[in-house]
């Protein structure tokens, strides 16, 4: 079984942590991650830094361009992945912008990815309708779940549709905004989590965008499976070394 | 049936375009998507848009025979008069259209790029115009290189909000004014500047700026006798004036059309923006076309002197017309643009925008016969580059 799905079957909320592969430091990578899962958390996604992330606020588009100043490039992050399994096994997700991705050769991309120990992607630029005719083959073939985005505004219809084509979770996106962009959540958006329960999908979800510290986790986590911190992460980095990701981590579990 | 060179139902020309989007504007592109066509079929649309095209931004536009051009060159050449529109270029046309689908839609706010600074002031014109609020996205090193059209936006009571991400141009505002719109979904438009971005973007656009071909038929029919000429000629940024000046011609296969590219410094430069020689397939804005980019799939800055030229990509419609040799594409540097710059003027008491200016260079470039009908899109008037032909030819000097 893929290691996200076995993950998701564990009895509890999944906090997940993004970064972004080359920041700070273009050897960081590594060490991140596992620092990260020594530290207790369930899930990561690594960043493949992209030159213009739409989807990502000031915080994230910031560390990607120094990722890429650093010199950070999609052969080199599989090639300081290539022995991660070694020592880390929590699921890990690679999530990046399609157009590196197709620059690489989605399959050769997959190829990598099942090589290496990734469990799964998110690419938020790749639409449905194209995974669906292009590429869900592909993925399925190297055991890769694709991750689909929702927000306050995905109609029930367009939903369901993305559950049924999931199978692993569904990443909610907490409310109208690129990350960074939050504080705290309101009850606009706890309707909208629970609302979003409610729909009862085979795929569970996992909340990002928005989440920070304890509190917004809580509250993520109160209908959700899980949820996911990038930017607050990011800045952490900013300011902290890699020996004190404990302190981050501990603040919110 | 104009289907061969238009798009398809999934948004798609040939292999280029789509909608490569993140999920959280899926419902926008899609309400556009679901409803463009249909607002522009309404009769009052229609009209409306129709009246002020012709009141408001003077269409229209002359076809004027330039006599003197004509015999230096030994062939037949019309200039199209886009310089002669509202705020001295083409843009307007589109902004126009726009602004009446998002009022349509029930849109209040509006939000807008800018690279030079041209379509920002379009957008903030026809705001003004239906009393909306008006948002322009700019990087912050063009709003310190084109000063004066942050002055027009602002007096025309838009907010200019630098975009500080990247490189701080274009490519970067137009990433701002996406976030924007992904941070407010349900009252804001966004009114893109080019034949760019997620469908139905593309189609939309070059269906507003059709209008420059379709007078262009009837103006040829009553000057030459004849609807089709031999060759259009336009400059090709993102591509919406050129997109106007071909669309009716799309599959008239006897017209010839030529896409002119900014070289800048020269093609094998590294400074330059000619995207159909330097770009491959890839994503940008939310289309798959030809971009300029690293191996790695990072976008790059490109260069060209004129600021409406310098787009590392060029629209989904363009990168079609390219791959099938539909259109030539004719890259033209920095030098021989200013010269045409210089030489309309003095020839033809017509001074042209600089990106315009690329387009008249190909009459050095290409021998045409003395029977030929030579279009030229003059898609813009060249008082906003007015310093940067003082600064390159030093007319300053005392």
């Amino acid at each position: 079984m893929n290691r996200i799905n076995q993950k998701l079957q564990e009895d509890k909320k999944l906090l997940s942590i993004y970064f972004t592969a080359g920041f700070p430091k273009i050897n960081d990578t590594v060490s991140i991650i596992q620092e990260l899962e020594k530290n207790g958390v369930d899930m990561i996604e690594i960043g493949l830094p992209f030159s213009d992330p739409l989807a990502d606020g000031p915080t994230i588009q910031e560390s990607s361009t120094i990722a890429i100043e650093n010199g950070m490039t999609t052969s080199l992050l599989f090639e300081q992945l290539k022995d991660i399994r070694e020592s880390v096994q929590i699921p890990l997700i690679i999530m990046g912008y399609f157009n590196p991705m197709m620059q690489f050769g989605m399959e050769k991309f997959c190829q990598k990815c099942a090589e290496v120990g990734i469990d799964g992607l998110i690419i938020p630029d790749l639409p449905l309708f194209v995974y669906e005719t292009e590429y869900k083959a592909i993925f399925e073939k190297y055991n890769l779940k694709n991750i689909f985005l929702i927000s306050p505004q995905t109609s029930v219809e367009r939903i369901q549709q993305i559950d049924a084509i999931s199978d692993s979770f569904i990443y909610m996106v907490s409310s109208a905004a690129v990350t960074g962009s939050q504080s705290g959540f309101g009850s606009e958006q706890m309707d909208y989590f629970k609302r979003i329960a409610d729909l009862n999908l085979k795929n569970p979800q996992i909340v990002g965008f928005g989440i920070k510290d304890e509190e917004t986790f809580q509250q993520a986590t109160q209908y959700q499976k899980g949820a996911i911190i990038g930017s607050a992460f990011i800045n952490f980095l900013k300011e902290n070394s890699i020996s004190e990701i404990f302190k981050f981590v501990n603040k919110i579990k | 049936m104009k289907t061969k060179y238009n798009v398809d139902e999934n948004g798609f020309y040939g292999q280029f375009g789509g909608a490569f989007i993140p999920e959280m504007l899926y419902p926008n592109v899609e309400e556009l998507k679901e409803n463009y066509l249909k607002i522009m079929a309404e009769p009052s649309f229609q009209e409306e848009f129709n009246d002020l095209l012709q009141q408001f931004v003077g269409r229209p536009t002359p076809l004027y025979f330039a006599k003197r051009l004509s015999e230096k060159y030994n062939t037949k050449i019309y200039l199209k008069r886009e310089d002669l529109c509202h705020t001295g270029a083409h843009k307007i046309n589109n902004t126009i259209g726009q602004i009446l689908v998002a009022k349509r839609l029930g849109k209040t706010r509006i939000i807008a790029e800018t690279g030079a600074g041209q379509h920002g002031v379009a957008t903030a014109t026809v705001c003004a115009l239906m009393g909306l609020e008006c948002i322009v996205y700019m990087g912050e090193v063009d709003i310190k290189r084109q000063a004066p059209n942050v002055a027009r936006m602002k007096m025309l009571g838009a907010e200019v909000r630098a975009a500080t991400s990247g490189s701080k141009t274009l490519k970067d505002a137009t990433n701002e004014a996406i976030r924007d719109w992904i941070n407010n979904p349900i009252d804001t438009f966004y009114i893109i500047g080019s034949v760019v971005g997620p469908h139905p973007y593309p189609d939309m656009v070059a269906r507003f700026q059709s209008v420059i071909s379709k007078e262009i038929k009837s103006q040829l029919l009553t000057q030459e006798g004849k609807e089709n000429p031999d060759y259009v000629i336009a400059c090709v940024g993102g591509g919406s004036n050129a997109a106007g000046a071909f669309y009716e011609f799309l599959d008239e296969e006897s017209v010839k059309l030529i896409a002119v590219e900014a070289a800048g410094h020269g093609v094998d430069s590294g400074e330059s923006a000619a995207t159909s020689v330097l770009g491959k397939i890839g994503i940008i804005h939310g289309s798959k076309t030809l971009l300029m980019q690293t191996e790695d799939g990072q976008i790059t800055e490109p260069y060209s002197i004129s600021a409406g030229l310098d787009y590392p990509g060029v629209g989904p419609l363009h990168a079609h017309l390219h791959d099938t040799k539909r259109a030539e594409f004719i890259a033209i540097t920095d030098a021989e643009a200013m010269q045409s710059g210089l030489e309309v003027s003095k020839t033809e008491g017509i001074i042209p925008a600089i990106e315009t200016a690329h387009a008249f260079s190909v009459l050095d470039k290409k021998q045409f016969h003395p029977n030929d009908i030579v279009v030229i899109n003059l898609s813009g008037r060249g008082d906003k580059d007015l310093n940067t032909y003082i600064d390159y030819f030093n007319l300053s000097d005392k």
